[in-house]
């Protein structure tokens, strides 16, 4: 069976969960304004790639990495380099 | 907005299998006591984590199927005979087995009801689950929101939840199914039996000045097509949601 990238694409509301671990919040809702493009997309809307030892989000417009999680000895790594800023409700 | 801005941790809980229902050869329903479930709304999921006698633990998403008025939890999970999760929950697990499980989560892809905008509902494969929980609270709470679903499988025998659709259908208070067969169809197959294009979406969708509000589930490939049509045929972008799964491990 041949794997086609796209295929390996998911979205925000894959990790929802693990963005709850996370924020404590409910982030699929919230929105990120694209460093890259500036556009700005509901965490829910972005693209995510789930396939790697950790999870990689894309801008759903321009492509950008925006975020980076890996979660592994007890400890979370996140870079959010590609997002320019995360608004959601208190 | 109250409800699922919930704050705080959300920790692992168990349930109770109280009721397995075989849907198709390959998908079954898990029904759940969930002694500490606190609600959901139609569309969100769970995440099931799985432990491994020498510790190792994975965890998968699946939609909630039940609707929120129903006191038990339902999820309904397609067997990847490759993965590490479902063939677990598709074959061996049993009545009164407990599930460890977290939720519920997500906000992005949900209907509430209560207002008056039209509902087209877009499905492939398992796909339809959280639409089925949409339809389910549609009925539970007496909403008569017009509603189309237009629900893409492989064959007849691959339908999830087709006794209970055609149920709700005759009940005539505006849910109306589209099915459309991808693969192979019964003698004398009366709905599609080709791949969802835009052709048919300009069949069964609402016209445009009726605004609906548009959730499209199911594999990646179709999500992206589906929702392309539906942009390119002049739908509000915001007002189509999306939600897609893949094989990431099943």
């Amino acid at each position: 069976m041949t794997v086609q990238q796209s295929d390996l694409k998911l979205d925000g509301n894959a990790i929802g969960g693990l963005l709850r671990e996370i924020f404590t919040m409910e982030m699929t809702t919230a929105e990120s304004t694209c460093a890259g493009c500036q556009k700005v997309h509901a965490v829910g809307q972005v693209e995510v790639y789930m396939n790697a030892p950790g999870v990689v989000v894309r801008c759903p417009a321009c492509g950008q990495v925006q975020m980076r999680i890996v979660k592994g000895g007890g400890r979370y790594w996140l870079d959010l380099t590609g997002i320019r800023s995360l608004e959601f409700s208190a | 907005m109250a409800r699922t801005a919930v704050l705080g941790r959300l920790n692992w809980q168990l349930g109770a299998v109280a009721e397995l229902v075989q849907e198709t050869p390959r998908v079954a329903s898990l029904v759940l006591d969930v002694p500490e479930w606190q609600g959901h709304l139609a569309g969100q999921h769970v995440d099931v984590r799985l432990t491994a006698d020498d510790g190792y633990q994975t965890e998968r998403s699946y939609s909630i199927a039940s609707a929120p008025e129903n006191p038990r939890l339902a999820i309904t999970v397609e067997r990847l005979d490759d993965g590490e999760v479902s063939p677990y929950l598709v074959g061996e697990v049993r009545k009164g087995d407990k599930i460890e499980l977290r939720g519920p989560i997500g906000g992005y892809f949900v209907w509430r009801g209560g207002d008056d905008r039209p509902l087209l509902l877009v499905g492939g494969g398992s796909g339809v689950v959280p639409l089925m929980a949409m339809i389910r609270h549609r009925s539970a709470s007496k909403s008569t929101t017009p509603t189309r679903l237009l629900y893409s499988s492989r064959s007849q025998d691959d339908i999830i939840y087709r006794a209970e659709l055609d149920a709700l259908c005759a009940v005539g208070d505006g849910l109306t199914v589209a099915h459309c067969l991808t693969r192979m169809q019964p003698p004398g197959w009366r709905g599609y039996a080709r791949r969802i294009d835009r052709a048919m979406l300009e069949e069964v969708a609402w016209p445009k000045p009726q605004n609906p509000i548009i959730f499209v589930c199911g594999p990646t490939p179709m999500v992206e097509s589906v929702a392309g049509h539906l942009v390119d045929m002049g739908f509000d972008a915001t007002s189509i949601k999306t939600e897609r799964f893949g094989p990431t491990g099943g």
